[in-house]
C-alpha cells in the first residue's frame, strides 16, 4: 500500500516536475518565437547537439544554480528564504488529488491511479491554492523594496478575488456530476450522451458546462499571475514585481512554481472538463470487454490503463498549449480591468450559471 | 497514530499562537504565525473527521482573512514605536487575565461533562451532511447571516465611497 503510494507520487513528480515543467519553459520560448516570427531558443549546445533548443532548460538550471544568491540589505532574511518555498510547495502537492487513470482490477488487487482519492478533492485544491498566495505576499514584503511591496499588494488582492470566482465557476460542475471527488467526476464523464437522439457527444464537463469552462480557465490563469494577468509581476511598471530582489535558485523556484501551476491547471481542467483519462466513445468496459477475448484479462486491463494515461497526458498537453497560446496572444490588462473582469463580469456570470444549471437539473428531474 | 498527530498539531497550534501574541516587534511575522495556527487547527479538524470545516478553515481563515490582515499591515507599515509602551503593558495584563479566566472556566467544565463516545453517523463532516443540515434545519440562521454580510458589504462600500467623492 505504502509502496503503491510512493510509486504513484514518484510518477507524478517525474512527469509534472521532472518532464512537463522544464519542457514548458522551452515551449514558452518557442511559442513566443512563433508568434513573433522569430526562430527562438536554439543556442544551448552540448558537443554540437542542439535538438531544437531542448537543452535550454538544462542550461537554465545550471545558470540558476551557479548564480549568486542575494538577500537585500534590510530584508527579513528568514521570510526572504521562506517565501519561494511557500510558493512552490502548494503547486507541487496540488496534483495529489488529480486522477491520471481509472481504477483497474488485476485479479484480487485494485489499483486506482490517483495519489489521494479524497471525497473533497476539488476543495483540497482550492485550499492549497489559497495558501500559495502567501509565497507571493511574503516575498514582496521580505524584500525591503517598494516595487516588490507594490507587486505583493496587487498579488494579494488579485489572488483572493480570483479564488472566489474560480470556486464559483465550477459549482455548476459539482451540481451536474453530484460530487466533489475528482475520480468520480472522471468516471461520470466516461460516458456518451445522445443529443436530440442523433448526435453522440462525450459526457464531458466542457459540453455540459461550457460557460464554466471559459470562466474557470480565465480565473485559473489570473490566479497563476501569468500574462495577460501579470499585475503582481508587471515587468513594464514594477521591474519584476514581487520577485525583483530574488536571484539564483530562489528566483528559479518562483519561476518553476509558475510553470508547475500551468501543468496543475491543465491537469485540473482535463479532469473536470475534458473527461480526465476517459477516451471519447470508448468507455472502460468497452475497451476491456473488446480486447479481453483475444489477449486475456490482464493484458486488456494493462492496455486500457496505458491508453487512459496516454489520453490524460494528451489532454494535459492540449490545455498547456491553450494557456501558452492565450498568454502570447492577448495583450496585458490594466489593473482595474483585471478587477472589473473578476467582480463585474465573471462573478455575476458564474452566479447566473449556477442558477440556470440548477433550474435545468430540476426540469430534467421533473421530466424523468 | 491519530493521537500522535493530535499532539503534534495541538503543540504546533499552541506554540504558533503564543508566537503570534508575544511577537510585538514584527507584525508580519505575527500574522504568519496566525496562519500556522489556522493550519494546525485545520489538521485537528481533519483528525476529528470534520473534513469540510477543515477545508473551509484553510480556505477562508488561512487563505483569505489573514491575507487581508497582511494587506493592511503592509499598507500601514507598522513599527514598534506606533504602540505606546504603557498602554501595551495594560493590554498585556488584561489579555493574560482574560486568558486565565477562560482557562479556569474551561477546566472547571471538563470533569464529568464529556459524554460517552459513539460511532460517527455515515458521511459525518462531509460536504453532503453539512450542506443538508445548513439548508434544511438551519436555513433561517443561514439566511440571517447572509443578510448580515450583505449589510457589512454595503456599509464598506458606503464608507469607501465617502472618502472618494
Amino acid at each position: 500500500m505504502l509502496l503503491e503510494t510512493v510509486l504513484k507520487t514518484a510518477f507524478i513528480l517525474a512527469v509534472v516536475v521532472g518532464a512537463f515543467a522544464p519542457v514548458i519553459t522551452w515551449v514558452e520560448r518557442k511559442q513566443s518565437a512563433v508568434m513573433q516570427d522569430r526562430i527562438g531558443a536554439n543556442r544551448a549546445d552540448v558537443f554540437g547537439i542542439r535538438v531544437l533548443g531542448l537543452l535550454h532548460p538544462l542550461a537554465d538550471v545550471i545558470k540558476l544554480l551557479t548564480k549568486e544568491d542575494v538577500v537585500p540589505l534590510g530584508a527579513n532574511r528568514f521570510m526572504h528564504v521562506l517565501a519561494p518555498v511557500i510558493a512552490a510547495v502548494p503547486a507541487i502537492i496540488a496534483f495529489a488529488v488529480i486522477p491520471y487513470g481509472a481504477t483497474y482490477r488485476f485479479g484480487e488487487r485494485e489499483i486506482s491511479l490517483v495519489v489521494a482519492d479524497l471525497d473533497w478533492g476539488l476543495l483540497y485544491i482550492f485550499a492549497i491554492g489559497s495558501i500559495a498566495t502567501y509565497g507571493t505576499v511574503i516575498a514582496g514584503w521580505a524584500s525591503n523594496n517598494n516595487w516588490s511591496l507594490l507587486g505583493s499588494l496587487r498579488a494579494s488582492a488579485q489572488m483572493i478575488s480570483y479564488e472566489v470566482t474560480m470556486g464559483l465557476s465550477v459549482v455548476g460542475v459539482f451540481m451536474v456530476f453530484q460530487t466533489l471527488r475528482l475520480t468520480d467526476m472522471a468516471v461520470a464523464q466516461d460516458a456518451t450522451v445522445w443529443l436530440f437522439g442523433v448526435l453522440p457527444i462525450p459526457m464531458w464537463g466542457v459540453f455540459l458546462q461550457p460557460l464554466g469552462f471559459v470562466m474557470f480557465l480565465a480565473a485559473a490563469m489570473a490566479e497563476n499571475k501569468r500574462p495577460p494577468f501579470d499585475m503582481p509581476e508587471a515587468e513594464s511598471e514594477l521591474v519584476a514585481g514581487y520577485f525583483t530582489e530574488y536571484s539564483g535558485m530562489r528566483f528559479g523556484l518562483f519561476y518553476m512554481s509558475e510553470f508547475i501551476e500551468v501543468v496543475v491547471i491543465a491537469g485540473l481542467m482535463a479532469a473536470i472538463f475534458l473527461g480526465g483519462w476517459s477516451i471519447p466513445f470508448l468507455s472502460q468496459q468497452t475497451i476491456i470487454g473488446g480486447v479481453e477475448p483475444f489477449f486475456g484479462a490482464g493484458f486488456a486491463t494493462l492496455l486500457c490503463m496505458a491508453l487512459h494515461v496516454g489520453s490524460f497526458l494528451f489532454k494535459v498537453i492540449v490545455m498547456i498549449w491553450l494557456q501558452m497560446q492565450l498568454r502570447w496572444t492577448l495583450p496585458r490588462f490594466r489593473y482595474d480591468q483585471v478587477m472589473d473582469l473578476c467582480w463585474k463580469i465573471i462573478l455575476p456570470l458564474s452566479l447566473a450559471n449556477i442558477m440556470v444549471t440548477g433550474l435545468v437539473i430540476l426540469a430534467i428531474q421533473g421530466v424523468a | 497514530m491519530s493521537e500522535t498527530f493530535f499532539y503534534l498539531f495541538a503543540i504546533l497550534a499552541v506554540a504558533s499562537a503564543l508566537a503570534m501574541v508575544l511577537n510585538v516587534r514584527n507584525t508580519v511575522a505575527a500574522a504568519m504565525s496566525l496562519v500556522v495556527t489556522m493550519i494546525a487547527l485545520a489538521a485537528i479538524y481533519v483528525l476529528l473527521e470534520a473534513h469540510l470545516i477543515a477545508v473551509i478553515q484553510i480556505m477562508v481563515y488561512a487563505g483569505a482573512i489573514v491575507v487581508l490582515f497582511l494587506f493592511v499591515v503592509m499598507l500601514l507599515n507598522l513599527r514598534q514605536d506606533v504602540f505606546p509602551p504603557t498602554r501595551q503593558r495594560f493590554v498585556k495584563t488584561l489579555g493574560v487575565l482574560a486568558a486565565a479566566a477562560i482557562g479556569v472556566g474551561f477546566l472547571r467544565m471538563l470533569p464529568g461533562s464529556l459524554p460517552a463516545t459513539q460511532p460517527l453517523p455515515e458521511g459525518f463532516g462531509g460536504y453532503r451532511s453539512v450542506g443538508l443540515a445548513l439548508y434544511s434545519d438551519y436555513v433561517l440562521p443561514f439566511e440571517i447571516t447572509s443578510l448580515l454580510l450583505l449589510a457589512a458589504i454595503v456599509g464598506a462600500v458606503v464608507l469607501a465611497k465617502r472618502s472618494l467623492d
